[in-house]
């Protein structure tokens, strides 16, 4: 089948797509942007996070067919331009990045916590990223992340 | 910015960017995937291969299965003489191939191949008095099995428990993959490595060609945590005999599932601790005696008791271990093999003897403290695990530690454990070339490996400090098995082997500016460090830490909670701060992990691990993760190497479990011998 969706704001025309092809297949393989990881296929991890039409979901557990006339967001597409988004800055700037894998996952959940709340209490934090797992950091430097960028953001709306 | 400066990691911005190509995500053209099927069984012999209706699937390229598949030149290690023999060794192995144009048309038709076997039964489960035990030839990594010094003497207090560990699964966030690539014959594989240059050595020798014809690339790997070292995985090979059949570049992906059994785990443990001493505490002889399993795909002996060498004086010390070769999986490395299963025994049981001579489990330590290394004799390079112990009891407040099983807050006990830890401090020969760019930059490259831990960060400081030049001049280039030959990334050796090399290359490139007058594009530095660590002196180098941690166990459910935990470590000179920091916590946090929620567990009828995912297998999450501190000393330790680092990337686990187990003792008044510390095996012992 064919699917014709947005990504990143940019419109995609992807063929050939089996019934059972995933979001995040179809974003990897076939868009080209691997920004969105796959570290376990069944909705366990939160490393495959992205918007689909303003909300985060795990591309994992989407088939490609339901992408059909949305719009999808992607780590890719946080930054603006060559401008990082302040979550994306304060990953690195906190530490909260090792290996990266779980990374572009995190980051979209974040991002929406953010947007949603804007001063977002340490158990919205950890309940908003409950379902990202990460094997490397222990997770303390990911919450200071989260805390800077939505600090940073709350200073500036006021 | 110089060396132990916070430096932002070099890699960061591409990482959150969404840019940072890991393996299996370069694009070329004419990819096609290729997925394995398993083994049904856990020990037998593949009879015939159906392929028929995967073949006749549109779409399906070829399927390669023993009999058919390309031959390998060197089938000495069974687990990697892929496709190679009808032998099937564990539930799980290799057995076929599918190759087709999307990954999707060659699930299905994965699911269409028929493989008939002959079975044989299977052993797949390890018991303490299991009759087929041997004493393997040595332990990894290339030492001894059994030791033994000194006469046993009658002792005033004995302690002698046995403790047991599950089987635990690495589970390194990025599944491990491979991108094959064959131009004429040369082979280009971008890999999920810890090490390319040692992937490519053993790549080229099981496809029997000169080394110049393998090519490994790996920029960015999502964790490792051992699963990723050397020798190679099977999947490697397979999608390197896939391209190979096909004539077009694959991809293999390996599915979190398939990660229980092909790419490596630590094995369960049985392990006997016998300690006797004096009332004082005065440990006069000390006994570890291990069990553990292999496959008998290939040995591999885990070196759990190699601690109790080393750790504490003691006039008589013995050392054993005994393995059973079973129908499963490869058992490997995982974060700090031999030291981390090792010391949960060992500092479990320490905390048992402070308690039956009615001392300070803190206290007992220092008392045991030896002069030189009990094992080899050597002075210790240097050994500062009495600072970390008392620095780690003052900040944590230790003084306020109850008697165990007496203190209730509410639905809570709460308890207070340490635990000491140690890492052997060692350094492997590297190469690497430093150079002036055409910019007036400088380029240093060597074949180093960053899983994670920040090695490129750390080697771009390394360059800067001794170039005498911003880090934003200096331009590291790793992960490709054709720059300079590096190590791989392993046994906490990776900082100070690369490290090394890069120093003395860029040293040398310091003097020859100087001599030519001048940084001129074009001017090099070679250096080779094999001479260096050949010649190094005898000590022994071994990093040292303490852990401490608070646990609340939940009356009612056996909910076991850690509000709070700190290490403290004497780990060599600290490279980065941050991303040390981020090494340790993360190194207790897998620690937590394996004390109270990690457990692969065996299904005794089928022959493989059950719990083969993240919803049964369970790594911690942020929830478990509550107060957490790393602190460490200002330890450069000129012996360990001219840099005076350790390596940090395994001793944040070591010791994690035991302090916790110990905690949950003090909380309740119950010793738990075995893990994971879980709420069935605790809500029995609740008051
Ligand atoms: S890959 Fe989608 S949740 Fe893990
Ligand atoms: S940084 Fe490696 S899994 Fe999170």
């Amino acid at each position: 089948m064919r699917v014709n969706f947005t990504v990143n704001g940019v419109e995609q025309t992807a063929d050939d797509v089996w019934e059972g092809e995933s979001l995040l297949y179809v974003l990897r393989e076939r868009v080209g942007l691997p920004g969105s990881k796959n570290a376990c296929e069944q909705g366990e991890c939160g490393s495959c996070t992205v918007y689909l039409d303003g909300t985060p979901v795990c591309a994992c557990l989407v088939a490609a067919g339901q992408a059909e006339g949305r719009e999808v967001r992607t780590v890719e597409g946080l930054a603006d331009g060559e401008r990082l988004d302040p979550i994306q800055e304060a990953f690195v700037e906190c530490g909260a990045v090792q290996c990266g894998f779980c990374t572009p996952g995190l980051l979209v959940q974040a991002h929406d916590l953010i947007e949603r709340v804007p001063e977002p209490s340490d158990p919205e934090i950890r309940e908003a990223l409950a379902g990202n797992l990460c094997r490397c950091t222990g997770y303390e430097k990911i919450l200071d992340a989260v805390r800077l960028a939505a600090a940073r953001k709350a200073e500036a709306g006021r | 910015m110089e060396l132990g400066a916070p430096l932002d990691r070099v890699e960061g911005w591409d990482k959150v960017a969404g840019r940072a190509r890991y393996s299996g995500e370069q694009r070329v053209a004419g990819v096609c995937h290729a997925v394995a099927v398993q083994a049904e069984i856990a020990h037998g012999e593949v009879l015939a291969v159906d392929a028929t209706a995967a073949r006749a699937v549109p779409g399906v390229i070829d399927v390669l299965a023993y009999g058919d598949a390309p031959a390998l030149a060197d089938t000495s290690d069974f687990e990697l003489a892929v496709l190679q023999s009808p032998r099937v060794a564990y539930r799980g192995q290799i057995v076929a191939a599918v190759v087709a144009e999307t990954l999707e048309i060659a699930r299905h038709a994965q699911r269409l191949v028929r493989v008939t076997y002959d079975e044989l039964g299977h052993d797949v489960e390890l018991t303490p008095d299991h009759p087929g035990l041997y004493r393997p030839e040595k332990i990894s990594p290339d030492d001894p099995p059994d030791t033994g010094e000194g006469e046993e003497t009658p002792a005033e207090v004995s302690v002698d428990v046995t403790y047991e560990t599950p089987a635990f699964h690495n589970n390194p966030m990025e599944p491990h993959a491979t991108l094959a690539v064959w131009e004429g014959d040369h082979l280009t594989l971008y890999d999920s490595t810890q090490g390319a240059a040692a992937q490519r050595d053993a790549l080229a020798a099981l496809l029997g060609m000169p080394a110049e014809r393998v090519r490994v690339v790996a920029h960015h790997v999502g964790g490792g945590f051992g699963s990723k070292g050397v020798p190679p995985r099977p999947n490697s090979v397979l999608a390197a005999l896939c391209a190979r059949r096909v004539g077009r570049p694959v991809k293999l992906a390996v599915t979190r599932q398939q990660m229980f059994s092909i790419t490596g785990y630590r094995t369960p443990t049985f392990q006997r601790m016998r300690i006797g001493a004096s009332k004082d505490g005065r440990i006069a002889d000390i006994e570890h005696h291990v069990i553990e399993q292999t496959s008998t795909a290939r040995e591999f002996a885990e070196q759990s008791g190699v601690v109790t060498r080393m750790m504490y004086a003691a006039r008589a010390r013995r050392t054993t271990h005994r393995l059973a070769r079973l129908d499963v999986p490869v058992n490997s490395w995982m974060r700090a093999p031999g030291e981390c299963p090792g010391m949960y025994a060992l500092e479990s049981a320490m905390d048992e003897l402070a308690e039956a001579c009615g001392i300070d489990p803190v206290e007992l330590r220092i008392r045991n403290e030896p002069e030189r290394d009990p094992d080899s004799g050597n002075p210790f390079s240097s050994r500062r695990l009495v600072e970390c112990l008392r620095l780690g009891a003052e900040r944590f407040g230790w003084s306020s530690r109850p008697e165990p099983g007496t203190r209730r807050e509410g639905r809570h006990l709460v308890g207070m454990g340490v635990a000491a830890a140690t890492y052997p401090a060692a350094a492997r020969p590297a190469q690497a070339l430093a150079r002036v760019a055409d910019d007036g930059s400088f380029t240093v490259s060597i074949a180093a490996a960053d899983i994670g831990t920040g090695a490129r960060t750390a080697l771009t400081q390394i360059a800067a400090d001794a170039l005498g030049v911003p880090v934003a001049r200096v331009r590291v280039e790793i992960g490709d098995s054709a720059l300079p030959y590096g190590p791989l990334a392993g046994g906490s050796m990776g900082n100070a082997s690369w490290g090394w090399a890069v120093l003395r290359a860029c040293e040398g490139l310091r003097d020859g500016i100087a001599r030519y007058g001048g940084a001129e594009p074009g001017l090099e530095c070679r250096a080779d460090t094999s001479g260096e660590i050949k010649n190094q002196e005898a000590y022994a180098r071994h990093s040292f830490g303490a852990q401490f941690a608070e646990v609340r166990v939940d009356v009612d459910s056996g909910e076991i909670r850690v509000p709070r935990m700190l290490g403290v470590f004497a780990a060599g000179r600290v490279m980065n701060a941050r991303l040390a920091r981020s090494q340790f916590v993360g190194g207790m946090v897998m620690g937590l992990g394996m004390a109270l929620t990690e457990e692969s567990r065996m299904d005794r009828e089928f022959g493989d691990y059950l719990n083969h995912d993240l919803a049964q297998y369970h790594v911690p999450v942020n929830a478990d993760v509550l107060g957490i501190d790393a602190i460490w000393l200002d330890d450069p330790d000129p012996h360990a190497n001219p840099l005076g680092g350790k390596g940090i990337g395994e001793i944040g686990i070591v010791g994690a479990a035991a302090a916790i187990g110990n905690a949950v003792h003090n909380a309740t008044g119950h010793r738990f011998r075995r893990l994971p510390i879980s709420p069935p095996s605790v809500i029995p012992h609740l008051p």
